[in-house]
This record gives structure tokens, sequence and C-alpha cells, in this order.
């Protein structure tokens, strides 16, 4: 048998849990019902563990399930909140303020919103990948209509003050939307305390199965949508289209064992990630985090290694599951643009690496991963035309470089 | 990205990785790429007095291809006359590491590093 790869890379998916694939199967087969089906019992018992679903979904963000409209993904809820919401209210209010670190999603549907004639400030972030709140009052105007920032960035792990800015919205009377794909699970999430208007889940990203994701859209203040898919519809109007029962089954019970073991899961991965952090800088120096430390979910690092260059590092570390943030694996030869508006230099861009830590990482594996990306970062150190020159002292940017 | 069996060879078994004095008369450097853009490729000739190419050492910052790109150049530039190493074309690089499109520009910065090497040796040598 061929061995796997450790699987470094939680940030971008998960595994479904065992136990949430278990309760999913029946609603595969005998329990095949429509849950819109009001008319035989098919369809009740599908409609009870859909809305059973629904209130664990609900429960893991103190939402009422009445809130909760499922999607099939973050990526759908992040455009039915910035699209919906700006459509709805656009002969009133024009304009979204949101963040240069945010997911594709957001910011792809933000483009399309200019293009539409929508305004949108795209709030710079500090160097330590997290925004000015004073940068946010300044961006607020009468024409506001939303603010969408993220609770926990896909790249960084950086945690924004979601309750602050909450705070800053509702005394604006503006609605504030936050991309909660990688915080459900692994940071508390209170719609009330924090006052979030809106909130897109990722089923994947928690142990649930991937193809299923929520919005969160308030009633009290009531925050309305035009619906991007519109047909019978379901889900209180907001999103036409037949549930899927099991996908809806998975991802509550995924919101269940996540919030159940948040708390334990959170002390054993905080003690993985500094295992790690510790013996890679014991054994290499010039290694630099990008993103706050403490402001920050336990199970993400990104690190740059100065003077070795991601893609080659990620080569060199196969039997890991990493991933680069250099984004150099696509056509595109540009780094990270999270790690750009951080302020991080393009050349240390390109050395990092995005390692996540989640629900099946083991101590032993932490160890492997660790001993292996040392060992291969000093066998390319030792072949770094630039650690060559940083060792003798020289300094790289008084080098005239030839851009290609 | 699946790289292929040569590029693979190359990174994990370069060939004259290391570095020539830059000071000495037989030796050309160059310096080619930025930080900036991701690769940088240091290459290094030692020229005998016939003109014949008798060491070469690189060292690359970069993917697996711009390693592989130079380790390979490394070994046909040895025991050519800079004549012949100046003909060497990029194509003729990728063409031999299976290199897809968006890797070209590896073996067009290796092909570089060669050009930027014999100047800097020919340089060398008009000045005294």
């Amino acid at each position: 048998m061929v061995t796997r790869p450790i699987y470094l890379d939680y940030q971008s998916t998960t595994p479904c849990d065992p136990r949430v694939l278990k309760t999913m199967l029946p609603y595969f087969t005998e329990e095949f019902g429509n849950p819109h089906s009001r008319s035989h019992a098919y369809g009740w018992r599908a409609e009870e563990a859909v809305e059973t679903a629904r209130a664990h979904v609900a429960k893991i963000i103190h939402a009422d399930p009445r809130e909760v409209i499922f999607t099939s993904g973050a990526t759908e809820s992040n455009n039915l909140a910035l699209k919906g919401v700006a459509h709805f209210y656009k002969t009133k209010k024009d304009h979204i303020i949101t963040c240069a670190t945010e997911h594709k999603c957001v910011l792809d549907s933000c483009r399309h919103l200019e293009q539409e004639g929508f305004k949108i400030t795209y709030l710079p972030v500090r160097s330590n990948g997290i925004i000015d709140l004073n940068h946010l009052r300044d961006a607020l105007t009468d024409r506001t209509v939303l603010v969408s920032i993220m609770a926990v960035n896909n790249e960084i792990g950086v945690i924004q003050p979601l309750a602050e800015i909450g705070k800053i919205c509702r005394e604006h009377g503006v609605f504030f939307h936050t991309d909660a794909a990688q915080a459900i699970g692994k940071i508390p999430i209170d719609v009330e305390a924090m006052n979030i208007d809106l909130l897109s889940i990722s089923g994947h990203k928690l142990y649930g199965p991937k193809g299923i994701g929520a919005l969160y859209v308030r009633r009290k203040p009531r925050v309305r949508l035009t619906a991007l898919i519109t047909g019978g519809g379901q889900e209180r109007g907001m999103r036409s289209g037949t549930l899927s029962t099991p996908l809806c089954v998975g991802f509550g019970e995924a919101c269940s064992l996540a919030q159940a073991e948040m708390g334990q899961e959170h002390t054993r991965l905080c003690a993985l990630r500094d295992r790690f952090y510790n013996i890679v800088r014991s054994e290499l120096e010039e290694v630099y985090l990008n993103g706050d430390f403490e402001q920050r979910i336990p199970g993400n690092l990104n690190i740059s290694f100065a003077h070795v260059e991601g893609e080659g590092l990620m080569m060199g570390v196969k039997d890991l599951a990493v991933s680069s943030g250099s984004a150099c694996t696509s056509a595109s030869l540009e780094p990270s643009y999270v790690l750009r508006a951080l302020g991080v230099e393009e050349e240390m861009a390109h050395t990092s690496l995005r390692i996540g830590f989640g629900r099946f990482t083991t101590e032993a594996e932490v160890d492997a991963a660790a001993e292996k990306i040392i060992k291969e970062v000093k066998r390319l150190r030792e072949m770094s035309p630039l650690w060559e020159m940083s060792r003798k002292g020289v300094d790289l940017k008084s080098i005239e470089w030839a851009a290609h | 990205m699946a790289y292929s069996e040569k590029v693979i060879d190359h990174y994990e078994n370069p060939r004259n990785v290391g570095a020539l004095d830059s000071t000495d008369e037989a030796v050309g450097t160059g310096l080619v790429g930025a930080p900036a853009c991701g690769d940088v490729m240091k290459l290094q000739i030692k020229v005998n007095n016939q003109g014949v190419i008798e060491d070469a050492k690189f060292k690359t910052f970069g993917c697996g291809s711009a390693i592989a790109s130079s380790s390979l150049v490394t070994e046909w530039i040895k025991g050519k006359t800079l004549d012949e190493a100046n003909t060497i074309k990029n194509t003729e690089i990728a063409q031999h590491l299976s290199l897809p499109p968006v890797k070209l520009h590896c073996s067009m910065l290796a092909e570089d590093a060669i050009r930027a090497a014999i100047q800097d040796y020919k340089q060398k040598h008009r000045a005294a």
C-alpha cells in the first residue's frame, strides 16, 4: 500500500468525520423523501431531519433556526449576502466596505457589484493582518449598506475583532456580514453578542460534507435580500431548490460535534501548533510568522522560510500535504495577495508555507512534518544564492535585480 | 503539479551545486532573476587557457523546475567552449526536462544565466 502524505492543509478542507457520515447515510437510501413534500410521511421525516440540522447550525452561532438558510457552501453564502443585500437596498444605499485580505469569492462579488455601479471600499490591514477600526469608522458614509469583514483569514488564520466591528456597524445602522467559513467550530461565535447580521458557513471546513453551507440572515432587525436563485421559494424565498437532506443532516451533525468538542480541541491544537513551531524555530534561523500570533486560530501557521522558495520547498516535502502561500502552482506567478496586503515583501511572500492542523492531526505527524521541513529548508538554503549572499552580509536590496 | 522524472531527478540530486571564487580571473559569474519574482539563479564557470569550460557551479532560489534547469545546464556546459555554450537554447532545456508552459521561464532564466556568466568572464579578460 502506498502511504499517503501527512495531511496538513486543514484550511483548504477537512475530512468528513466518520460520525458525521454515519448520520447521513440513511438519508441517501430509506429516508429519501423530499423535505419540501407536505403530503406524506416520507417528506415529513426528511423535513424533521433538516430542521434538526438547522437547529444545530443555528446553535453554534447562537441564532434562531429560522435565521439559517442552507446554501451550497460559503462561496454561495458570500455571493448571496453581498449581492443579495446590495441589490435589495440599491435605491437607498450603494456603498459596501470590505477588506483587502478577504477570500476571493467576497472580493470577486465586490468586483461584480462595482461593475454594476456600487462603490466598494477595500480596507487595508495592519502588518499583523488585522484591520484598523479607525479605518472602518472613517470609511462609513450615509450611503454604506453593508460591511463585510471575514472572521478568520484562510491563509494566515488571524481573527478579526468581530464584536468591535459589529458594535460600530450597529451604531451606524449598517449591516455587518462576516465570512466565518474558517471560524465556525474553531472559535466561539455569537451573532447576538457580536451584532452580526449575516454570516457565511461552510460544511466541509468543519468536518462536514462538501457541497453544503449556510447563510445566517438576521430577523430582528430584519435583513432583506434579493435571491440569487429563484424558483419554489424554499429557504424563506432566499434560496430556492430542493434541499439535500443527507448534506443538511451531516452539516448539522458536524456543527453539533464541533460545538461540543471546541474547548478541548482548541487546547489540543494549540499544543500541537506550539510544538511544531518551537521545533522548527529551534533548528532554523530566519523563520518568520505571517499574521498575528495571538489573534489567530490554533490550527494555522503561515511561515516564511527566508531565501527558500515556497514551491521548491513543497516539492521537497512531498510527503506532506501543505500549501504555499505563493500560489505559484497556478499559471499566476504572483505571490499571495493576502501576504502582500500585510506588507510582506514579495521576496518573503514567495517563501511562505501554510501549515494547517486539525482534528485528525497527531503529535507523531507534527514531529515528522517538522523534521522533514527542517531538513529540506537546510538543503535548499545550501543551494540558495540568496542564503549565501545574506550569510556574507550582502544587502539583497542593494542589488539591481533584473525583473523578468 | 506533476513534475517530469528528469526534473525530480535534478531536484533531488542536483549536479554541481556550489560556488567558485568570483574574484578568480578564470571564473565568470552570472546572477539572473529577481527574489521578488521567485527565481534567482547564480551560475559560475571556470574557463581554462583553451577557452574551454572546465568547471561549472550553480545555486538557485526557485521552484523545482528552476533548480532542475540550472542543474542541467551545468552538466551541459562543462567541457564546452564558450562559443559552444553560448548556443544552448532555452527550448532545448525545456524539451529535455519536459517543462510545462507555466515553467518555460525557468529554462529562459537558465539560458540567461549561461550568457551572463560568459559575459562576465569576457568582460574580465577585456579589461585585463
